[in-house]
């Protein structure tokens, strides 16, 4: 291949023979797979303790409690995601938790993780052998079993914000796509990526203290995030929705929404955008 | 009844007692062929656990929000029916 490329480079490209390809093909998974069992082998256990909280409502005599796991860590995967499935196949098969992609794009393993909130599938796992892990369901939610939480309330203030573009009759175009510019489209960079793992909105206390009433860094960013849409033709409704002490101005800009968010967002700048807008009462 | 006959119920206890009035008056609201499923499962669910100590609130209150869960599904107006199902317990 780096023949190839050279090849390349000087402007006339070398095509390997077929059977030259296949030979490389070949020869490209024989080593790794070598080395991998050579890593395993070589390394030495390194076991660290990992505290995990348990709740099983159908046990109902038990209260919670946090239960120790000793891990080799070194023939595990790097991350907290990896490290609770090995306790789940080899130690606690009844250990109960969310997970789908194990690559921070579905928000299913959102949990707390030594005092933070975050995706274990994102979080990497502390190497020194001296340090104890502990791993928590989302503070402030209601628990269904182990680090599984309730939902229900968070994904019933996500459905209250109306989270799909909404047109006025007038402006329909028949079956066509609806244009934006490069600008309009601009002011959605930092808002569409949120996953709605609720890691932000259950990092931020004023959420702790009115979670049936303020919606929340989470919601709040999406609810920004079609106030801008320049598409959208409900933009004053959606300002006048949300424009009330509590389901907005419950935010105080602690900014732990910020701190917290494994995609690198900032909710309490879409929040604060949204109160200049209510003021305004044009979309900022 | 006599208050002095009354027996002293917790907040808790009367919270759970308020529930389960409030589930036999929506299941009255749906179609009558559904409702002696959903009823009966209802009483079932509260029997199995009437042994839990009124003190385990944690999990007593875990047990009402499942239940409020439940219910909001069972009169949902997407939801065209329930059907149940007595699973054996595993050996």
């Amino acid at each position: 291949m780096l023949q190839a490329l050279q090849g390349l480079k000087r402007g006339r490209a070398v095509i390997p023979r077929a059977a030259e390809i296949f030979s490389r093909v070949v020869s490209t998974s024989a080593p790794a797979e070598v080395a991998k069992v050579n890593a395993s082998a070589s390394k030495p256990a390194l076991m660290r303790e990992f505290q995990v909280y348990r709740w099983d409502p159908d046990n109902g005599t038990e209260k919670p409690t946090y239960k120790s796991y000793n891990i080799d860590i070194n023939s595990c995967g790097p991350m907290m995601l990896d490290v609770l499935f090995k306790i789940k196949d080899e130690q606690e098969s009844g250990l109960a938790f969310r997970r789908s992609c194990r690559e921070g794009i579905c928000g299913s393993c959102a949990m707390n993780i030594d005092g933070r909130n975050g995706l274990a599938c994102l979080t990497k796992v502390e190497r020194d052998p001296n340090t104890v892990s502990k791993v928590a369901p989302l503070p402030h939610m209601f628990v269904v079993k182990d680090l599984v939480v309730d939902m229900s309330n968070f994904y019933a203030q996500y459905k209250s914000i109306q989270p799909f573009l909404k047109k006025k009759e007038a402006s329909k175009i028949d079956g066509k796509e609806y244009h934006q510019t490069k600008e309009d489209r601009t002011k959605l960079d930092g808002l569409y990526e949120c996953i709605l793992c609720a890691c932000c909105s259950t990092a931020c206390p004023s959420y702790w203290w009115n979670e049936d009433k303020y919606l929340g860094p989470a919601v709040l960013l999406q609810a920004y995030r079609w106030i801008v849409d320049s598409r959208d033709d409900f933009t004053q409704e959606r300002i006048k929705q949300l424009d009330d002490a509590y389901k907005l101005y419950r935010c105080h800009t602690i900014m732990n929404c910020a701190k917290v968010c494994p995609k690198g967002l900032n909710p309490g700048k879409a929040i604060q955008k949204i109160k200049q807008s209510t003021h305004g009462g044009v979309p900022i | 009844m006599s208050p002095a006959a009354a027996p002293r119920l917790t907040g808790l206890q009367r919270q759970v007692l308020f529930f389960y009035r409030r589930v036999i008056r929506t299941v009255r609201t749906l179609p009558r062929a559904e409702r002696g499923d959903i009823s009966r499962y209802a009483r079932n669910e509260f029997e199995r656990y009437r042994d839990v100590d009124k003190k385990n609130y944690q999990l007593v209150e875990h047990l009402m929000r499942k239940g409020a869960r439940q219910l909001e599904l069972a009169t949902d107006k997407n939801v065209s029916g329930i059907s149940f199902r007595q699973l054996q317990q595993p050996a």
